[in-house]
């Protein structure tokens, strides 16, 4: 290791964070200086994802980078234990990209801009923290950095929906989503003290999840304390996934939210909750795990259905996309549940092609929804003649999403099913009926709103500026590599995947 | 045997701190009317000196002084530290608002100065008289300071009740102090756990006798269900006297409690297991209704008297835990009491700035402070986002830290519901983070509304515009420097301490180990 893979991590960390608040001193009216600084922090930590997940050596495997600061001493044994593995080193890659392409995208944020950028940054440090840290106290400290900056971002920069006969505000949509993923970390929380005092109990207080790690794979924890822990990490941290029957908060925050917002949210935050179930519950309650695993697997069906089948019935944009986002989070789910090396890798690269598919998608809504300023699909029409590359992005996505071969959706979701397929039968069959009803909810959308017939109050419309060309670009780019040679990224994932599943 | 009065010494910050508040009220005498600020920074200034004198006396030995009715020990130097602190803050953010809205300065500080004495030694009280003693010191310069605002029928109604609660439980405290000394034959902490130690068989008297001390101390504590007196003086006092309240009152109080509980009740292991769940019980309650009350307040006072309830509720449940075998309570409770402290500080540095400013403390009145005062807007925001335990500020920490704590003391459902009613209290919080930073501000003299901004509807279809109207409303000036300062440096601590807890704790836990010596050492 070089001296610089030793701080890598840490400097992933502490940039955007030291990023923001730094930002605290710019002027406050004034978007460009707040713009370019956020723009500038944004790229070093993408370049610093980059060199992080181009230097993971997959041929070696396990947790690498590793670093630990000593925080607090007996007896809590608190510290900062920094490392990523071949699950978390993709999602840092994910993280890089989808925050630098929202702080591109947030160009249009014209009031309080800096207070603006320097919730944003300070969101991204909280979820690079998640992906990065080996110790219960701090990835809980960071996942709650994640969801502190959300209500604000959402209640003041967000926009309400009128849906004539209600109004759903963005108060609203941010106030549900706070409470639910606080709520959620309740949840978590209890789960973690209940760990602790295990681990105490067996004479090492402790957070650190290596430590932890140990001791469950030694036997320690009963497996009836396993059994009632388990579903508390799995309905804590299932919450911010988006697990039915506790995904209300997500398509109203999505909607409420301002694009560069909604990008991170849907992109990577949810993903945040997939992975806590991965790196908390499955490493450490093996067992619980286990017996939890259909339960899961049903709600994860569930999610694909009923994501799928709700999103038919919205006529907002933005709402379509949130439900979509609710669907595709139960392949996620699905594919961790199946406790399978194909599915659970099909369920990690799910999250990094969803994060990036559904980031475009909200990227080229936004684009729309800042000249049109609406988003039913019963009232625009015809975009492709006027809004041409804006439209093709979403086009892309879409296909992706729907799971066209040669995009990254495909191979992802055709992962989860051969390991849903192998593992539980019936519920792989009515997951891959959910596909066809995503195909048909986009298919329908990609059909009349943006290549039916054009409606001349469209006419003034401009297409996307080249900022948001170059950011749609780029994430088409990501989705088409992935699409088409996966390997750099499944090798990196299987070296992560092998580790997990031999506890089982 | 040694005399009485052998290491009198050690009470010199003591004995200075009387002098100083003697020395305010003869100067108050000469000074002309517009001068009396010189009084609050004469104060300052001898808090600051007593602080610096405390901090060289902290030898890590601890010294008893009359007999044991006083202790000189780690855990007293860490609270008058924290006590000092305490008055400089709250003198320095009242200067403005004492010379705005109220009459006889001089005394004002004076008062303070009298109340920090009390507070010191009642964390330095090892016998049950003496501490009571002491917490009437206190409670008698805060019924004073509670009706400072001579002209205002709200604050003569808040005293009034607060002066009848408050002797009301000292009545009750002394009774109880009676009953338990009928049955021990002592009232000395040690002397107290040696005799509960020694019993077979628990005299009913004496279990009467901690019931009533239990209810006085809840009512200087504000726990459930003796809080009534708290929200309705905390409205009614003047500002700073209600941040003072808040902070100073509550953190002696618990003071008083933990010595009292370390030293006078863990060692009798039997009889403190079942006070335990008697303490457990009363967290509960005490954190349930103080934030669920909370949520149906509209006035800013009410609701930090609220909140402060409920707070007091999780360091109760820090009390329960509290055990011989283990320092983990003890520092939990000592480092949480300083991070709320220091939280509430902030706050209600801010809500005095913006009252000096407006005359407001409605919830409704803040509505765009972000755009009127963005700085005021932060620290409140900041505040609470610490209140309610999120982080990357010391609230976050020290719950936490806490928690912890009550889980690894056998309590882990007492954890669970002190989690769960944070997520309460985050609701409320919102509240007054929504009216700063998304409502529009209120035009002057319009009624407080309380409909959405995004409710004019668009005929353009689904979905409204997100250009909403700008927020309107003067724009503040900016708080005075002085309170400035105590914003910048509240703000600093409240982060630092969030992110680098590790000198305080350390700290604390020469406190902690003070009260409990046969904790292991790890």
């Amino acid at each position: 290791m070089t001296q610089f893979d030793q701080i890598s991590l840490f400097l992933v960390i502490a940039i955007p964070l030291a990023g923001a608040i730094t930002a605290m001193f710019l002027p406050k009216d004034r978007q460009e200086p707040a713009w370019y600084f956020a723009i500038l922090v944004s790229l070093v930590t993408f370049v610093l994802s980059i060199i992080i997940f181009a230097r993971y050596d997959y041929g070696t495997g396990g947790y690498q980078f590793a670093r630990e600061f000593q925080w607090l001493g007996e007896p809590l044994n608190i510290s900062l234990h920094l490392a990523v593995d071949g699950i978390a080193a993709p999602l840092v890659l994910l993280n890089g990209i989808v925050l630098f392409g929202a702080v591109l995208i947030s160009q249009t944020i014209t009031r309080r801009p800096r207070d603006f950028f320097v919730l944003l940054l300070a969101l991204g440090s909280g979820v690079f923290g998640v992906f990065v840290v080996q110790d219960l106290f701090f990835l809980f400290f960071f996942y709650e950095l994640a969801v502190l900056p959300m209500y604000l971002l959402i209640g003041v920069w967000g926009s309400s929906t009128d849906f004539v006969t209600f109004l759903r505000t963005k108060e609203y949509g941010a106030m549900k989503l706070m409470i639910f993923l606080v709520a959620g970390s309740v949840l978590i929380w209890i789960g973690i003290l209940a760990m602790y005092t295990a681990a105490a109990g067996e004479g090492s207080p402790t957070f650190s999840m290596v430590r932890m790690g140990e001791l469950a794979a030694a036997g320690a924890f009963s497996e009836d304390f396993q059994n009632w822990v388990f579903p508390l990490f799995m309905i804590g941290f299932g919450v911010l996934a988006g697990l039915w029957p506790f995904h209300t908060w997500s398509p109203d925050g999505h909607v409420a939210a301002p694009t560069g917002v909604s990008m991170l949210h849907a992109g990577v935050l949810m993903k945040l909750g997939a992975f806590g179930i991965i790196r908390v519950g499955m490493v450490l309650l093996p067992e619980g795990a286990e017996n939890w695993m259909p339960i899961l697997i049903l709600l994860g069906t569930v999610n694909v259905v009923y994501g799928a089948i709700s999103a038919i019935s919205q006529q907002d944009l933005k709402y379509i996309i949130g439900y979509s986002s609710v669907s595709h989070m139960g392949y996620v789910i699905m594919g961790i549940a199946t406790l399978h090396p194909v599915g659970l890798a099909g369920a990690v690269l799910q999250m990094f092609s969803h994060g990036i598919m559904t980031a475009l998608m909200f990227a080229m809504v936004g684009a729309i929804y800042e000249r049109a300023h609406i988003r039913d699909i019963n009232v625009l029409n015809g975009l492709m003649k006027r809004m041409g590359t804006t439209s093709f992005f979403f086009a892309i996505a879409g296909l992706a999403s729907l799971g066209l071969p040669g995009l990254s959706g495909f191979i992802a979701e055709f992962m989860v099913f051969v390991g849903a397929f192998r593992t539980y039968l019936p519920l792989a069959v009515l997951a891959v009926a959910g596909a066809a009803i995503t195909a048909v909810y986009i298919l329908r959308l990609l059909a009349r709103t943006f290549f039916g017939e054009a409606d001349p109050q469209w006419e003034h419309l401009t297409d996307a500026s080249p900022v948001e060309k170059g950011v749609g670009g780029a994430f088409v780019l990501v989705l088409i590599v992935v699409g088409v040679w996966p390997g750099p990224l499944l090798r990196v994932i299987n070296t992560g995947v092998d580790s997990v599943l031999r506890m089982f | 045997m040694t005399s009485l009065t052998a290491n009198i010494h050690l009470l010199t910050p003591e004995f200075a701190l009387a002098g100083l508040a003697l020395l305010v009220f003869v100067v108050d005498l000469f000074l002309p009317e517009d001068r009396k600020d010189l009084l609050a920074w004469l104060s300052v200034l001898g808090l600051v000196g007593l602080a610096i004198l405390s901090l060289f006396m902290l030898n890590g030995q601890t010294e008893t002084l009359y007999g044991g009715l006083l202790a000189v020990d780690g855990f007293s130097l860490f609270f008058k530290i924290v006590f000092l602190a305490i008055g400089v803050f709250v003198i320095l953010s009242s200067i403005d608002f004492v010379r705005q809205h109220l009459d006889h300065a001089g005394e004002f500080y004076g008062l303070i100065l009298f109340s920090i004495l009390g507070m010191n030694l009642m964390a330095m009280s090892r016998e049950l008289l003496t501490a009571y003693i002491s917490l009437e010191l206190l409670s008698f310069s805060l019924y004073v300071m509670v009706a400072y605002g001579l002209g205002n029928a709200k604050s003569n109604e808040a005293s009034i009740k607060y002066i009848i609660v408050g002797a009301f439980s000292s009545a009750i405290l002394l009774y109880g102090v009676s009953m338990v000394y009928g049955a021990l034959g002592t009232t000395r902490f040690l002397e107290i756990s040696e005799a509960l130690a020694g019993l077979n068989e628990v005299n009913p008297a004496l279990w009467v006798g901690w019931a009533l001390i239990l209810v006085g101390l809840g009512f200087k504590l504000s726990a459930v269900p003796f809080h009534m007196w708290a929200p309705d003086a905390y409205e009614g006092a003047p500002l700073p006297v209600t941040a003072y309240l808040a902070i100073a009152s509550k953190t002696a109080a618990f003071a008083l409690v933990i010595r009292l509980a370390a030293e006078g009740l863990i060692p009798a292991a039997e009889r403190w297991a079942d006070l335990q769940y008697v303490l457990a019980g009363l967290a509960t309650v005490t954190m349930l209704v103080g934030n669920l009350v909370a949520l149906a307040q509209s006035n800013v006072k009410r609701l930090m008297a609220y909140s402060s309830i409920g707070h007091v509720g999780y360091a109760l449940a820090g009390i329960a835990a509290l055990s011989s075998g283990s320092l983990l309570a003890a520092n939990g409770v000592i480092f949480y009491l300083v991070a709320y402290s220091i939280t509430n500080m902030l706050v209600f540095a801010a809500l005095i700035s913006f009252f000096n400013m407006t005359g407001e403390e409605e919830i409704a009145s803040v509505a765009g402070l972000a755009d009127r005062q963005p700085l005021l807007a932060a620290c409140i925001a900041i505040g609470l986002f610490s209140l309610a335990g999120l982080p990357i500020f010391v609230g976050f920490t020290a719950k936490f830290y806490l928690f912890t704590a009550v889980a690894d003391g056998g309590f882990l459902w007492l954890a669970g519901l002190a989690i769960f009613t944070s997520l309460i209290s985050l609701y409320y919080y919102l509240q007054v983070i929504r009216q700063m930073y998304i409502q529009p501000a209120l035009a002057a003299g319009s009624p407080p509304e309380h409909d959405q901004p995004g409710e004019e509807t668009h005929d353009d279809g689904h979905g409204s515009h997100h250009n909403e109207p700008e927020p309107s409303g003067p724009p503040l000036a900016r708080p005075a420097p002085v309170l400035l300062a105590v914003l910048g440096v509240a703000l600093v601590v409240v982060v630092w301490l969030g992110v680098y807890p590790a000198p305080l704790l350390d700290w604390a836990e020469v406190a902690s180990r003070a009260i409990l010596p046969n904790a292991p050492v790890p």
